[in-house]
């Protein structure tokens, strides 16, 4: 069957984060965030192995990366990576089963129990620590 | 006779004038489509009057009763109970039977069939798929002996135990979960949370032996492991099942968690 009879949300419906509270949109964060954090592993590697071509080609490297630009950059990837940290801890936990809550009687209005609030209170500390450290982060950087 | 007390809040109110309502107009957008025709999707805007209590079902039903008897859209129940009218409603997958207009604080209203179902004609979708994923779950008791054997006695529950399962077994196979998950919208082989779900709620049941069978069908390239855990199925699941719930709760017996 075709794409489009299939109706599929595809990627547009995947990524996008407003349709469906918190923990969705924790959910587009890690991903994001991890992709990130993959694509600064794989340009720190680049980067950190010039200096196996000698000091002027790491010096050149400096040069691009020790900037204003660069330092944002590493301000983001801190962000990225304690973000990622923390809800990720919350997910290996969740994903075994613990903390999502415990079966019972549903009732009306249905809320659902998985999606309770020690839930929302993780994403909220892991949105609040990333932002204490990129805050941090930027004064060491591009602070004087 | 035994008389019962009734407290002083539910002592019944004398009686007033009937509720008064005014209706008000609003704009549906309905979603036209039919595959046969191989024609672009696109929107017809009816303009109708809804009182304070209308449902999106019920307005359907008046479009096609007095402006457009055209629109294909599948319903039964009318009371969240059959799972027939799932669809897209403002940007979300709802029951049209259970979402009242007023609900929605909208005075223009976008009804769309469900996501990640295929189109049979305007709002009704193709439940093929769910169907057949819910029976692989095998979706009853695996048991050798019987309750309906005259040598076996019934098999003891006490409420403890069915409160295990209890809330997934109100289950209606409406597939709202279905489309609002991120894992569904973009693989096609995915079991999905009404499956997987489905799968915890017999295995959970101490009436059933079927645990080994259910967690080798659901522990494979498309099944369980594709789950993280949004969350956005037991969001919008009409009958508080929690599929979310369910799933991280049978990954935990596949982790070795749980027992
Ligand atoms: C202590 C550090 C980390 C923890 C606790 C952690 C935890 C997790 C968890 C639990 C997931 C799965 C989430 C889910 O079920 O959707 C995940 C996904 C992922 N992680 Fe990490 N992670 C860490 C560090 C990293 C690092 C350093 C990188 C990159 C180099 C990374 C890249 C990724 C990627 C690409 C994904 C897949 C995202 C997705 O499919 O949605 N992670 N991480
Ligand atoms: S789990 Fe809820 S949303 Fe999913 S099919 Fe069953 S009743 Fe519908
Ligand atoms: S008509 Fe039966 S669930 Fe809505």
């Amino acid at each position: 069957m075709t794409e489009r009879l299939s109706n599929r949300e595809g990627i547009k419906g995947m990524v996008n984060p407003t349709r469906y509270g918190l923990e969705r949109v924790a959910y587009w964060m890690q991903r994001l965030s991890g992709l990130g954090l993959l694509a600064y592993l794989i340009g720190h590697i680049y980067e950190t192995s010039t200096i196996l071509n000698g000091k002027g080609a790491w010096n050149n490297m400096l040069s691009l990366t020790q900037t204003p630009g660069g330092h944002i950059v590493l301000v983001l990837v801190i962000g990225m990576c304690v973000f990622h940290t923390g809800n990720g801890i919350r997910l290996m936990i969740s994903e075994g089963g613990k903390g999502v809550g415990k079966p019972g009687q549903p009732e009306y209005p249905y809320r659902a129990s998985s999606l309770n609030s020690k839930q929302r209170l993780c994403i909220w500390v892991s949105i609040a620590l990333a932002a204490l450290a990129m805050m941090y982060g930027a004064g060491v950087l591009l602070g004087d | 006779m035994a008389t019962v007390e009734i407290s002083k809040e539910q002592k019944p109110e004398p009686a007033k004038a009937p509720v008064q309502s005014t209706p008000k107009t609003i704009t549906l957008r309905i979603s036209r489509f039919n595959p046969s025709e191989n024609t672009e999707k696109k929107f017809e805007e009816f303009k109708i009057p809804v009182q304070k209590w209308t449902t999106i079902l019920e307005a359907i039903l008046y479009v096609k009763q007095n402006l457009d008897h055209s629109i294909a859209v599948r319903y039964s129940c009318r009371q969240a109970s059959c799972g027939s009218c799932g669809m897209k409603i403002n940007g979300k997958p709802r029951l049209a039977c259970y979402t009242k207009i007023s609900e929605l604080e909208s005075n223009v209203i976008t009804i769309e069939p469900m996501n990640n179902f295929p189109i049979l004609r305007d709002l009704a979708v193709d439940f093929k798929q769910l169907f057949s994923t819910h029976k692989k779950m095998k979706p009853f008791i695996v048991n050798e002996e019987s309750e309906v054997q005259s040598s076996t006695k019934e098999f003891i529950q006490t409420p403890k135990d069915l409160e295990k399962f209890l809330q997934f077994s109100y289950c209606i196979k409406c597939g709202l979960c279905n489309s609002a998950c991120p894992t569904m919208a973009t693989d096609k082989s995915f079991v999905g949370p009404q499956g997987l779900a489905q799968a915890y709620r017999y295995t959970a049941d101490n009436r059933d032996q079927g645990k080994k069978d259910r967690l080798k069908i659901v522990d494979q390239s498309h099944g369980i492991w594709r789950c993280h855990f949004a969350g956005s199925c037991s969001n919008v699941c009409p009958k508080g099942v929690d599929p979310a719930m369910a799933i991280q709760l049978l990954r935990g017996y596949l982790l070795g968690f749980r027992k």
